[in-house]
């Protein structure tokens, strides 16, 4: 069908960011090769273009920029908190600066769609150093003592899919308690932390104090196992952090982990159909689903499952998926050729079990990694995609009677990240939200973030939170 | 009246499990001797089995204690506080016959044992402000954090202070609405035992502390890695044991609070609290009052 209202292309420009052939690791101040001279290639998932080409980082590298960072300590810490302060003040004001830049770029590594980097991450990553930066001259005022003190190095490994985003959360409540930082990013996704390293530059942050290293799953395990470094923050897959937290076993290093979820988006026969078919949407296709805390779980009460979903597949099918630097994009691409084949895989699993798929029509371009949003009915709790986290746009749709049910059946999971309540009923809100085994509640909303505002998880989804006044507490002697 | 003196009466040690006292159910026990190596009792040496058991009761417990009001848990470890005054002596009794200690040092432990209850007992209905609130984020919404039970925790009680270290581990566990499975100090296990008795009749619902004897080597790794564990204090594990519990831990991701050198005769933070609680944040939209009613 033809849509009378068919956009025109609306492409952001490219020009704005320039990105270099190469990039060395990010060690005391300098860019650096890795010490055996390894390299590996980033690619834009939504064109499969090669990006740029960018050290990778080894345990010797790792060695040399934890001792960098363990240099810098001295100083940083020592410096009076407002001083400090002043320097995150700066790198708040530049990523806002340059954050059109950063938008574009972050699209053009990551493949999610400009609409979001542009409103979504960027202003979170310039709102959240903004955030931390105030706090660093308040820190005895913060509830954890007189003059709480920093733990020292910070071995930090962030996922792909907010790239910018988990370094500000890793980096900015570092700095601001006196810590120094060695960070990795994802091989997927290196550039924006590298090119957050340049602001550090012009922040004139000293030298070590932080430290940018790329690298694949073997750096961030060196990082963790380095025994200088007294604070491993982690935000990735559950498995990974497992083993993590059996590798700082029987050390001192704090630990925090912000791992994988499997979030039921619960929606009550009263709720608001129009509103709860936007946050559903919300939940599980933004990012492309490739979010800890997506809504992966529909649970729906069964007397409004028909009208729900009639509603839901007809917002579906409007969704625009493609070239991620157009602002009518709503889709862009998957992260990466292995994640499209885990999402692919499961898929087949959810059909193979006995669920029934359904897919909105539309074209997939025909380089890069793509996958069409889809949802699965007829799922129960036993399938393999109402229990395993897709990180991908695949909805399961169970449906519930009673209140309890629904609360027993979002509980039913090894993880406990995230979870929604659709309803026009107070009580029922906070009945339900008391009852919830989840970090985080969002009552007739969704995929809400803010500094201020404290995330992690419950059970397998990770300890620790980041963000808010608790977020320091990850990165204190307390 | 007849002029033999009286033979006094053996109590036997017994678990305190789900609000019973069973014995251990594989039927052994070891010999506790005082601190010149004089017997003092045959104490139940629990098995995995007792420890799965204790973890049943826990869980069964969990979400009535955690539902119940702050002020009815505050109420209740009060309580505690009253009936342990009560048994005093036979604390004092048993505390220096466990740890060596003159009467007067033991009745010092004992004392501050029970103020440490009513310490505890004041915080039930406080810790929530203190380490909760409204987060003010950048639009209109509604945003509190609030702090939630972990669930059941595991306590490896202190191998040397066998009551005031005992207490002073589990009283933060439950004051937040955690139930617990307590192994207690392998050598001095009695005060724990009989700690059982007191909490009995303190009107604490039954699982919400279960108390186990016997090898903390041998109970630990099967609770470290049970799945329906949710957080491990290991207070009572040497560096070697607690190395190996931590990395069992590992497998649903419990909590671990990591031994450390620590005076118990000091006031406590609130830091043996907060490790075994969760923080929930729960947003909703403030909307707006149009001539509509309420909006999103």
């Amino acid at each position: 069908m033809t849509s009378p209202f068919e956009y025109a292309p609306a492409p952001e420009s490219r020009a704005v960011v320039d990105i270099a052939p190469n990039y060395g690791l990010f060690i005391d101040g300098e860019f650096t090769d890795a010490a055996d001279g390894k390299v590996f290639k980033t690619v834009s998932p939504s064109t499969e273009e090669v990006l740029s080409e960018i050290a990778q980082a080894g345990e010797a590298d790792v060695d040399r920029a934890v001792k960098a960072a363990r240099r810098a300590f001295e100083k940083w810490s020592a410096l009076p908190g407002s001083e400090r302060a002043k320097y995150l003040f700066r790198i708040a004001r530049i990523i806002q600066e340059r954050s059109r830049e950063l938008a574009v770029l972050e699209t053009l590594d990551n493949g999610k769609p400009i609409k979001e980097t542009r409103d979504a991450d960027l202003p979170l990553v310039a709102a959240h150093f903004f955030y931390y930066a105030g706090w660093a001259d308040k820190l005895d005022h913060a509830g954890y003592g007189a003059d709480p003190r920093p733990l020292g190095v910070a071995g930090q490994v962030i996922p792909w899919n907010f790239p910018l985003l988990m370094l500000a959360w890793k980096i900015a409540p570092a700095l601001a308690t006196g810590n120094t930082v060695v960070l990795k990013p994802a091989e997927t996704t290196p550039l924006s932390a590298l090119f957050f390293a340049d602001i550090c530059r012009q922040a004139g942050l000293p030298k070590g104090v932080v430290n940018i290293l790329p690298g694949y799953g073997d750096t961030g395990a060196a990082l963790v196992a380095h025994p200088d470094v007294n604070k491993v923050a982690f935000t990735g897959s559950t498995a990974v952090g497992k083993q993590i937290a059996r590798t700082v076993a029987g050390t001192d290093k704090k630990v925090t982990l912000e791992l994988g979820g499997k979030g039921a988006n619960i929606v009550f026969d009263d709720a608001p159909i129009d509103q709860a078919v936007e946050g559903i949407v919300n939940g599980i296709f933004f990012n492309q689903g490739q979010v800890c805390c997506a809504g992966s779980r529909l649970l729906v009460q069964e007397s409004i499952q028909d009208e729900l979903l009639d509603s839901l597949k007809r917002r579906l099918s409007t969704l625009r998926l493609g070239d991620p630097l157009d602002k009518n994009t709503d889709i862009g691409a998957i992260n990466s050729e292995e994640q499209l084949s885990r999402i692919t895989s499961l898929v087949e699993r959810g059909e193979a079990e006995g669920a029934e798929r359904w897919t909105a029509a539309c074209d997939l371009p025909e380089a890069g990694y793509w996958f069409a949003p889809t949802l699965f009915t007829n799922v129960t709790q036993a399938h393999t995609i109402a229990r395993d986290e897709v990180f991908g746009p695949v909805l399961s749709v169970l449906t519930f009677r009673t209140p309890d049910e629904a609360v027993a059946k979002a509980n039913n999971s090894q993880y406990g990240l995230s979870a929604g309540i659709w309803t026009e009923k107070g009580s029922r809100i906070l009945a339900v939200a008391n009852k919830l085994r989840a970090g985080v509640v969002w009552a007739n909303t969704f995929n809400k973030f803010d500094p201020t505002s404290p995330f992690g998880g419950y059970k397998e989804s990770g300890f620790g939170r980041e963000g808010g006044r608790h977020g320091l507490e990850a990165y204190l002697d307390v | 009246m007849s002029d033999t003196t009286r033979l006094s009466v053996f109590k036997t040690y017994k678990l305190y499990v789900g609000g019973k006292f069973p014995r251990s159910e594989s039927g052994r026990v070891y010999e506790v001797s005082d601190s010149k190596g004089n017997w003092l009792a045959n104490a139940p040496l629990s098995s995995r089995k007792d420890a799965r058991d204790a973890v049943v009761a826990a869980r069964k417990a969990q979400g009535g204690w955690a539902g119940a009001t702050a002020y009815l848990r505050g109420q209740i470890l009060y309580r505690v506080a009253e009936m342990l005054e009560g048994r005093r002596d036979q604390f004092v009794r048993e505390v220096a016959d466990a740890e060596g200690l003159s009467k007067s040092k033991a009745a010092a432990q004992v004392d501050a044992a029970i103020d440490r209850w009513v310490w505890y007992a004041g915080w039930t209905d406080k810790i929530a402000q203190v380490t909760g609130g409204a987060n003010p984020v950048a639009g209109p919404f509604f945003n509190l954090s609030t702090p939630e039970p972990t669930g059941v925790v595991t306590v490896l009680a202190p191998q040397e202070s066998s009551f005031l270290g005992l207490v002073s581990v589990i009283a933060p566990v439950i004051a937040t609405g955690n139930t617990a499975v307590v192994i207690a100090s392998e050598k001095a296990p009695l005060p724990a035992l009989s700690l059982g008795e007191v909490l009995a009749t303190s009107d604490l619902p039954g699982g919400v502390v279960n108390i186990l004897s016997g090898k903390a080597a041998e109970m630990g790794p099967h609770l470290a890695a049970h799945l329906d564990v949710n957080a491990i204090d290991l207070t009572g594990a040497d560096a070697d044991l607690a190395r190996e519990l931590e990395i069992a831990a590992a497998e649903n991701l419990k909590r671990v609070l990591r031994p450390r050198t620590e005076d118990f005769a000091e006031s406590p933070g609130t830091d043996r609290m907060t490790a075994f609680l969760e923080t929930k944040t729960v947003w909703h939209p403030t909307g707006s009052l149009g001539a509509s009613g309420s909006s999103y």
